[in-house]
């Protein structure tokens, strides 16, 4: 698995990835989702998109996995965009109840002509970046909450995207499993320098994360600030407990408030 | 639970008296569902048996159990050979029924046109009695044979058209967004995605539709009548009541109804072997 070395470049120095230009999205011609966003994404930046409800944050992610087109407005990557570029991970783990662990993560190698054996060596190599190798053969019923989405992170990075899409994804997990799969996450990333995405109502998950966070209003979506959290990787513990997590934690609330028309 | 960790140590090893009466709730359920359905059927029995002796009820009205089991093993040799001729009639329309039933289903899930166009008159098909129908197939094709089959295929490919299409349709939208996003084309979301997340509303269907084949098949040869093949388990039903044997009637209805339950038994076994690694239905939980 190749590695990218841009996370420990400072925020400002790390070359392009995509860039959101201006988009809007109009459902039924008159519901506005998202209104003139405008964002840019560099290669090894954890972005965090933080916003209430219908704030358009999801709709941001579909529009840059082409699953939605924008009404108005375009999504240029760098260097072409093509099949292979993108990793997702939803809020449910979403995985194929009738294959095995192994099965799933090996699937977007197979929608790609990739046999098994091919990228077997892959596969096991991000079961076990996620603490999984034992439980390749297992289904993905006899798993927990938190193991399935372990498979889930598994399977949008066993290809090595150059981006990868996260909605909500510890949202429906336990206070517990949550705070587990940050830490592991934040792990992964350091170890293999991806570029995320991570769309979020939590703003403590989104200080402890990022190095980026884009607030988001809702009614119609979109973007109210954009926020740094100039802090070094690996964070640990010690950073969820510091005075300046505090202070980004206070910000990124105040700016939160703010979106939401709260006095602040 | 925090009463029991408040018992003294020796108490802990054994189970509390609560786990112990629902462990022999569920140990005499388990037998019940057995014994039960065996004892009613053997009181029924005694009951029959009771009343044709009792009343002094001729044979040719109605035959005590005795009679119907001397049927039985006395005409075996033909009631064997019916039963094998209506069995293959109604496996081959089954397997016609899951080709033709399953094959629409996705030919219907790849074209909305075709869908629109031809689904409504199989909900006719369908809805229209089978014995209505049967009289005039047996007009225009020749075969009796052919005639039986499609008459049975008839009843029987509805029930997995519909489920099938149903399960075709119930793909989880996240995973049909993963597709997507992977550049799956038709055919890998057909394969990959659309028949596995069928598979279980599919063997819902085949369970019907293997009930239904039979009764198409007992249709078929009761409109059939004697023209030629050979005779069925339903033919030596009416043949018997021509001829006041009313014994061997039960005799061979008695293997209509286990061919049933054979049928069904078999089709759930498959059932829970095809699901029993992953599909909710088939896990057995703890309590």
């Amino acid at each position: 698995m190749a590695v990218q070395h841009h996370t420990t470049l400072p925020l400002d120095q790390r070359p392009p990835l995509l860039r959101l230009n201006h988009v809007d999205k109009v459902f039924s011609g008159d519901v506005v989702a998202l209104r003139d966003m405008t964002l840019q994404v560099n290669q090894g930046d954890f972005i965090s998109l933080l916003g209430p409800s219908g704030c358009g944050k999801s709709t941001a992610l579909r529009i840059i996995s082409d699953l939605m087109y924008p009404t108005r407005g375009s999504i240029d990557w760098e260097g072409g965009h093509g099949r292979g570029d993108l990793g997702v991970v939803f809020q449910e783990p979403t995985l194929m109840p009738w294959a095995t662990v192994a099965q799933n993560v090996w699937l977007p190698f197979r929608l790609a002509g990739k046999s098994y054996a091919e990228v077997k060596d892959d596969v096991l190599e991000v079961l076990r970046l996620v603490g999984l190798e034992k439980f390749q053969n297992s289904y993905p019923r006899e798993l927990s909450g938190g193991m399935k989405m372990r498979v889930s992170i598994a399977r949008a990075i066993v290809t090595n995207p150059r981006l990868i899409l996260m909605d909500e994804p510890f949202a429906a997990l336990d206070e517990i499993t949550r705070h587990k799969l940050n830490h592991d996450l934040l792990e992964l990333k350091t170890k293999i320098g991806c570029t995320v995405i991570f769309v979020t109502h939590s703003v403590f998950e989104s200080v402890f994360l990022s190095d980026r966070i884009v607030v988001m209003a809702a009614r119609p979506g979109r973007v109210m600030a954009e926020l740094e959290v100039d802090e070094p990787y690996p964070r640990g513990e010690d950073f969820r407990t510091s005075a300046d997590y505090a202070a980004h934690a206070r910000r990124a609330s105040e700016a939160l408030k703010e979106a939401m028309g709260e006095p602040a | 639970m925090s009463l029991a960790d408040e018992q003294p140590i020796g108490a802990t090893a054994a189970r509390d008296e609560d786990e112990i009466r629902r462990a022999r709730a569920a140990r005499i359920e388990s037998l019940a569902k057995w014994v039960l359905p065996v004892a009613i059927m053997a009181l029924a029995i005694l009951g029959w048996a009771w009343i044709v002796t009792a009343n002094e009820i001729p044979h040719y009205i109605l035959p005590g159990p005795d009679r119907v089991w001397d049927s039985l093993v006395n005409d075996w040799g033909m009631l064997i050979d019916a039963a094998y001729l209506t069995g293959r009639i109604t496996l081959l329309a089954l397997v016609l029924a899951v080709i033709g039933g399953a094959g629409l289903a996705i030919l219907f899930n790849q074209s909305k046109m075709l869908e629109l166009s031809f689904y409504p008159y199989a909900v006719i098909l369908q809805v229209t009695p089978v014995v209505s129908i049967a009289p005039l197939i047996f007009i225009y094709v020749d075969s009796k044979v052919a005639g039986m089959l499609l008459c049975a295929w008839i009843v029987a490919f509805f029930p997995v058209l519909s489920s099938t299409t149903l399960g075709l349709n119930s793909v989880d939208h996240n995973l049909r967004d993963l597709f997507r996003i992977y550049g799956a084309t038709r055919w890998q979301r057909l394969r990959f995605l659309q028949l596995p997340s069928a598979l279980p509303y599919f063997l819902g269907g085949l369970k019907i539709a293997g009930g239904l084949s039979l009764i198409g098949a007992v249709v078929a040869e009761l409109v059939a009548g004697t023209g030629g093949i050979g005779s069925g388990l339903a033919f030596r039903i009416q043949e018997a009541g021509y001829r006041l044997n009313i014994a061997r009637m039960f005799a061979a209805l008695a293997m209509v109804a286990a061919m049933g339950v054979f049928i069904f038994a078999a089709l759930s076994v498959l059932s829970h072997l095809l699901l029993r690694k992953w599909h909710e239905s088939a896990i057995s939980r703890e309590t």
